[in-house]
């Protein structure tokens, strides 16, 4: 009796973690599925309105964006973005002038810092925005970055 | 694509600093190959960090990300020894993931 007890509940356990493990059990922090929208949009505005509704994008010193000045492959650029701010849920990094201007969004579980770095194409000389969510309000700031060889097309 | 994620994380004080470099194409559709044709678009779309089985950073990639992805983010609270696991999903629908501990340098 004791014996099946065991395996009954060492069956369950096992399921359990197969579940998990096969990722049938959501994580807390759902992600959200890719934003086809976001991705294929030609502007900044619609790209920041798809990833996280409308809302004035207020220029914040808060928010730091470190990228070259000047880019000599525009194949890999490095970019970091810091917040100085609580709450940061969000953040997306931007390319003006890139056919498609959102690049990467990153959303951040409650321990987690407001901080990411990277490294993105540029097409050509533009501005580097990063727009950040934070206590449901949007932050932006913005580098522009020079680029000599342009990185979208070859 | 097995084996395309190096993955280190480093205790500083109270941070944690990950930092990860993917071996990706990231090809963006945009170029094309010798014989002039457009080279399809293959790039990683999602990616995903656990802490002890917590997601603590997830994010939505386009195929501007360069090539061979690199990453890095800082978690709070997190002790050595504990557990950071990443994953990536592309847009053909391949995956790769990974885990490593957190370490004091």
């Amino acid at each position: 009796m004791k014996r099946r007890t065991l395996l009954k509940g060492t069956l369950a356990t096992s399921a359990a973690i197969a579940a998990i493990g096969s990722g049938l059990v959501t994580p807390r922090a759902v992600m959200a599925a890719w934003s086809k929208t976001a991705f294929e949009a030609k502007s900044v505005d619609e790209a920041v309105n798809a990833l996280f509704g409308s809302g004035n994008l207020e220029g914040s010193s808060k928010v730091k964006i470190k990228a070259p000045d000047i880019a000599e492959n525009g194949r890999v650029v490095p970019i970091s973005v810091t917040t100085d701010m609580d709450g940061v849920e969000s953040i997306a990094i931007l390319v003006e002038k890139n056919p498609n201007p959102l690049a990467a969004a990153f959303t951040f579980g409650s321990g987690t810092e407001g901080y990411i770095a990277t490294r993105i194409k540029m097409g050509k000389t533009s501005s580097v925005i990063a727009a950040v969510k934070a206590n449901g309000k949007l932050y932006s700031a913005g580098k522009e970055v020079k680029v000599t060889i342009g990185g979208c097309g070859g | 694509m097995p084996n395309t994620i190096k993955i280190r994380a480093k205790l500083a004080g109270d941070t944690t600093v990950v930092k990860a470099l993917i071996s990706h194409p990231m090809e963006t559709g945009q170029r094309k190959d010798k014989a002039g044709k457009k080279i399809p678009a293959h790039f990683i779309q999602e990616v995903t960090c656990e802490h002890n089985g917590k997601v603590v950073l997830a994010a939505q990639w386009g195929p501007a990300v360069s090539k061979n992805p690199y990453l890095s983010f800082r978690l709070k609270g997190a002790k050595a020894g504990d557990v950071i696991k990443l994953r990536w999903v592309d847009n053909k629908g391949e995956s790769d993931e990974t885990q490593t501990k957190v370490m004091v340098p």
